[in-house]
């Protein structure tokens, strides 16, 4: 069984435009690594040096996993994983 | 070109002076594939500094997913300058990922520019680091301006 991955608008172009697709994996890293084989690309624009870029969000559920373990964080057979652009700024 | 209500460029606005000297941030969500901005939502500056602003992950994807079930974008993103002109700094391109999204900035500083909006109120597309500003035309309604109704479906 695969868990669903929710992809932002601007990774969408590695994805053939798809909203959402299906990936394996028990950890955040093992679905990206899953990801990578057939959506190549799409992990250099999550990870740098082996840690999550810092313009990018990623969700187990509702969890950020930031807060749960990061990219060792667990993900289900029943998990929704999201990656989300991180929004911010400002005029530094 | 961005094409935005009076109302809602008011609600920005005031929601820039209101969060004065921290930075304000929020979104215009709209339908997805109109370009028209029409539901105001003011996000928390979870930076909460004069210099930064960042929306909490959480909200973030609360917002999300809220729009996603209502089969909205972010039209706008909005954030305040409050000691500098409204113009994109590096910082506000290195986030920047919409590429659809018109990134609005609201300078709130002492010497602000004020241009046809009544504010220092303007608008940009950033899209793989570049940054093109684009003219902002306020209409009193969305009816006459080529993006359909408001609130009803477009009769065309």
């Amino acid at each position: 069984m695969a868990v669903t991955v929710s992809i932002p608008t601007i990774l969408r172009t590695h994805t053939g435009g798809e909203k959402a697709v299906e990936a394996k994996g028990g950890t955040v890293a093992e679905v990206i690594d899953d990801l990578e084989s057939r959506h190549a690309g799409l992990k250099g624009r999550l990870i740098t040096d082996g840690k999550l870029h810092r313009f990018v969000n990623i969700y187990v559920d509702d969890e950020d996993v930031r807060f749960a373990g990061g990219l060792e964080a667990p993900v289900k057979e029943t998990s929704t994983v999201t990656i989300l652009p991180a929004v911010a700024g400002g005029m530094r | 070109m961005l094409v935005i209500r009076r109302d809602l460029l008011d609600e920005i606005v005031a929601h820039a002076q209101r969060d004065h000297p921290d930075e304000a941030c929020g979104v215009v969500a709209g339908p997805e594939g109109s370009d028209r901005p029409e539901r105001f939502i003011p996000m928390l500056n979870a930076a909460r500094s004069p210099t930064f602003y960042e929306f909490d992950s959480g909200d973030l994807l609360r917002l999300y997913r809220d729009m996603d079930s209502r089969d909205e974008v972010p039209v706008v993103i909005y954030h305040s300058h409050t000691a500098t002109e409204a113009y994109p700094s590096r910082t506000d391109i290195s986030y920047a990922s919409e590429p659809e999204a018109h990134y609005v900035l609201v300078s709130t500083r002492d010497s602000a520019e004020t241009n046809h909006t009544g504010h220092e109120f303007r608008s940009y597309r950033i899209v793989d680091g570049v940054v093109t500003e684009e003219e902002v035309e306020v209409v009193e309604t969305y009816m006459f301006a080529h993006t359909g109704a408001d609130d009803v479906p477009d009769l065309g």
